[in-house]
């Protein structure tokens, strides 16, 4: 880290580069958490918190327009620029590591890896994923030669390119911080202005090229932006990872939300937050690389969204699937009652349906609740009883299937002995409307379904 | 057999046809179109009149969806010329509306079906404008007219297919176009769905619009067009539906599995693509 050791450390304090042994304190903690624990420590945060935000919210336009392998191919393909920018500069007598010129190497063949899927579509008949193969393990073999290259011949040494691959956030300085910034501004700038304009191409690219939208212009302002962020992103969490820093973010916020201005806001705030995090993180921990944390701590973010998101998350549909199975039973209970015109499910009825239905302890006590709660059962010392809400109940269940019953036998050729098995699923997730439609398209053949005799409730 | 009224000529006759682009919404000059090298429409000819309802039919493969991509200039010409009242596309890009095949989107994407309708507002609002209360109205007016209001806020993927067709419609209708293109509008559809958009078209003409529909159900064809294209690869037929859908035409342009014209296609992708 010959790099590293050069410089200087303005305020004296404690740096992310010093080993620590034991798990660090609660206070140290703190510290790290509010910007206390030392300016270089500080520049990592700041640093890495304002990738993250670029990165969030550039990353979800990335993932809408379906290039998220291709950003990966362009991370890949930066590699060999860097090599051959450090060469050149060599050559010609430039500090060759002055990491501006680096970076713009890493964005010039990171482009031209990008153009190389483009023309491979275009000219042969490969399909994108083998092209986006293709190119990344050439172009990151081609960077690989490069850096081993340099590594026997050059003559100041070349230590400190791999960081590039592996990322290194501890040797970020002011400019590079300010390079973040300045990109994470750029972000939220392009979002608030060409949000509308970014939207369509993503959502349906032919039809704003027949309204007269520059498709092909606005797709390299994205385009471009992707590039800032991936070659910003290399010395924090190198090209390796910094896909993750794009699409994650992105992928975990579509879970919160269904509405495009609240995905770039969320997804933003994950990578901010796991920028942050992460950074933090590795400062405590003895020789953790930071974007390694980093991306990891912002994996952690997605699966605890997966698991807690409403609607899409894993929670939400158990609690669904469950919904759904405490009415399909409590259906059939209600149907088997109406039918057997009894108003009583006796408690050894109750016990054999357990076994013969397979409910465990637990779904039979929700099940009773349930229809508790409803008010379509009350429960007497020999069972439950059905109340009018509850006669009511499995009135139209029955009702219901025996429409849908009619209508499988009359329109789709259905023999009446397969009927029954097919119908006990559709029954109980019939809507209104669905059964209104039946109706009509009963009736139209004569065949009718009398409302159900309320008088026996 | 007769191409259009006002033009008495076969359909490979030329002779007339400058002083009829003028008035036809649309007019497509011997219009070849390749995918891959391999030609999907031979050298069609096409005057469309103005104000009428105009189906393209034939079987799978003829070159439907093609045909309308190339006009629009989402599909390279190889070569023939398309003109839109006698003025380029570019000049005549404001006046062209477009429904694309709905599967031709992922419908899992973060935006309200009012937000799609107001997607055919945005010429209208031009560049980094944020959509006002007063196209939001115009897009609620036209999903209102696909009877789709009540849906305005539902997440695009918790639509039905049908659903789905009928904001497509309706993002067309915000864009208060003269011709429309409509890509296999009436695919997969239900019922309402079916009546939703017929009941349009109907209004469409009534408005003195023109509207071009890729249609594959050859049943509904005299009930809801004027004109048909009989498309096979080439144009086998078109003009007014009581003339030209005739028993014999539907043949020419569905019967036997492989015509010439496919077979020619064939080998010319092979010999070019070297397989050979």
């Amino acid at each position: 880290m010959s790099l590293l050791a050069s410089i200087p450390n303005p305020l004296g304090t404690s740096s992310i580069t010093e080993v620590h042994d034991q798990m660090p304190s609660t206070s140290e903690i703190l510290q790290t958490l509010t910007f206390q624990s030392g300016y270089n420590t500080n520049l990592v945060i700041l640093g890495t918190t304002l990738l993250g935000l670029a990165a969030g919210i550039i990353g979800v336009f990335a993932l809408l327009r379906k290039r998220s392998l291709m950003t990966d191919a362009l991370s890949h393909a930066t590699l060999p620029g860097i090599a051959i920018a450090f060469l050149t500069a060599t050559t010609l007598g430039f500090n060759s590591k002055y990491i501006p010129t680096l970076l713009i190497g890493a964005g010039v063949t990171g482009i031209i890896g990008v153009l190389c899927i483009q023309a491979i579509l275009r000219f042969s008949r490969l399909r994108e994923d083998a092209a986006i193969g293709i190119v990344l393990s050439v172009f990151f073999g081609a960077g690989i030669v490069g850096l081993s290259y340099i590594q026997a011949n050059a003559a100041s040494g070349s230590a400190g390119l791999n960081k590039f691959i592996y990322g290194q956030a501890a040797t970020m300085q002011p400019p590079d911080v300010l390079l973040m910034g300045g990109i994470a501004l750029a972000a939220i700038l392009a979002t608030f202005l060409f949000l509308k304009e970014f939207a369509l191409i993503c959502f349906n690219d032919s039809f704003a090229k027949v309204d007269g939208w520059p498709v092909s212009m606005i797709d390299l302002v994205m385009m471009g932006l992707v590039v800032l962020v991936t070659v910003a992103g290399l010395q924090a969490v190198g090209l390796i990872l910094v896909v993750a820093m794009l699409i994650i973010p992105a992928v975990a916020a579509r879970l919160w939300t269904e509405r495009l201005l609240q995905l770039v806001i969320i997804a933003g705030l994950i990578g901010a937050g796991s920028g942050y995090l992460g950074s933090v993180i590795s400062a405590l921990l003895p020789r953790k690389p930071a974007g390694a944390v980093i991306v990891l701590t912002c994996s952690g973010i997605f699966v605890l969204s997966m698991i807690a998101a409403p609607s899409r998350g894993i929670v939400s549909a158990v609690v669904r699937r469950v919904r759904l199975r405490l009415k399909i039973e409590a259906d059939h209970i209600f149907e088997h009652a109406y039918e057997s015109s009894s108003n009583l499910i006796s408690n050894t009825e109750l016990k054999d349906l357990s076994g013969f239905r397979g409910w465990t302890m637990a779904f039979r006590w929700m099940l009773i609740r349930s229809m508790l709660n409803a008010g379509q059962a009350v429960r007497t010392n020999v069972g439950l009883e059905l109340t009018n809400a509850g006669t009511h109940r499995g009135a139209q269940v029955s009702r219901n299937h025996a429409l849908w019953e009619q209508y499988l036998m009359s329109y789709a050729d259905i023999a009446p002995s397969h009927v029954d098995w097919s119908v006990d699923q559709v029954e109980h997730v019939l809507s209104q409307e669905l059964v209104n439609e039946l109706e009509r398209t009963l009736s139209s053949r004569g065949i009718t379904i009398p409302q159900p005799n309320e008088s026996s409730a | 057999m007769p191409v259009h009224p006002t033009n008495p000529e076969s359909s490979q006759g030329l002779a007339a046809r400058p002083e009829h682009s003028a008035n036809s919404p649309l007019s497509i000059h011997a219009m070849t179109v390749a995918y891959h090298r391999k030609p999907v429409l031979w050298d069609v000819d096409y005057d469309a009149p103005p104000n009428k309802l105009i189906a393209i039919v034939g079987p799978n493969g003829a070159g439907k969806s093609t045909l309308i991509k190339s006009c629009l200039g989402l599909v390279p010409k190889a070569s023939g010329q398309v003109e839109f009242w006698g003025q380029s596309y570019k000049q005549a890009r404001s006046r062209v509306g477009y429904v694309p095949q709905r599967e031709s989107v992922d419908w899992d994407f973060p935006v309200s079906a009012l937000d799609v309708v107001c997607m055919g507002r945005y010429r209208k609002i031009g560049w980094c404008k944020p959509v006002s209360k007063k196209h939001k109205e115009a897009g609620l007016r036209c999903l209102d007219q696909v009877g789709m209001h009540d849906f305005a806020n539902r997440q695009i993927s918790q639509l039905s297919g049908g659903q789905q067709q009928r904001v497509f419609l309706a993002r067309a209708l915000a864009q208060e176009a003269d011709l429309y293109f409509m890509d296999e509008p009436f695919a997969g559809v239900d019922a309402a769905t079916e009546r939703a958009i017929v009941q349009v078209l109907r209004k469409l003409k009534e408005d003195n619009k023109t509207v071009i529909v890729v249609h594959h159900d050859l049943q509904t064809v005299s009930d809801y067009f004027d004109e048909v294209i009989l498309l096979n690869m080439r144009v086998v037929a078109a003009g007014e539906v009581n003339e030209v859908f005739t028993s014999e035409n539907l043949h020419k342009t569905y019967g036997g599995r492989l015509t010439l014209l496919a077979e020619a296609a064939e080998a010319v992708a092979r010999a070019s693509s070297g397989s050979n």
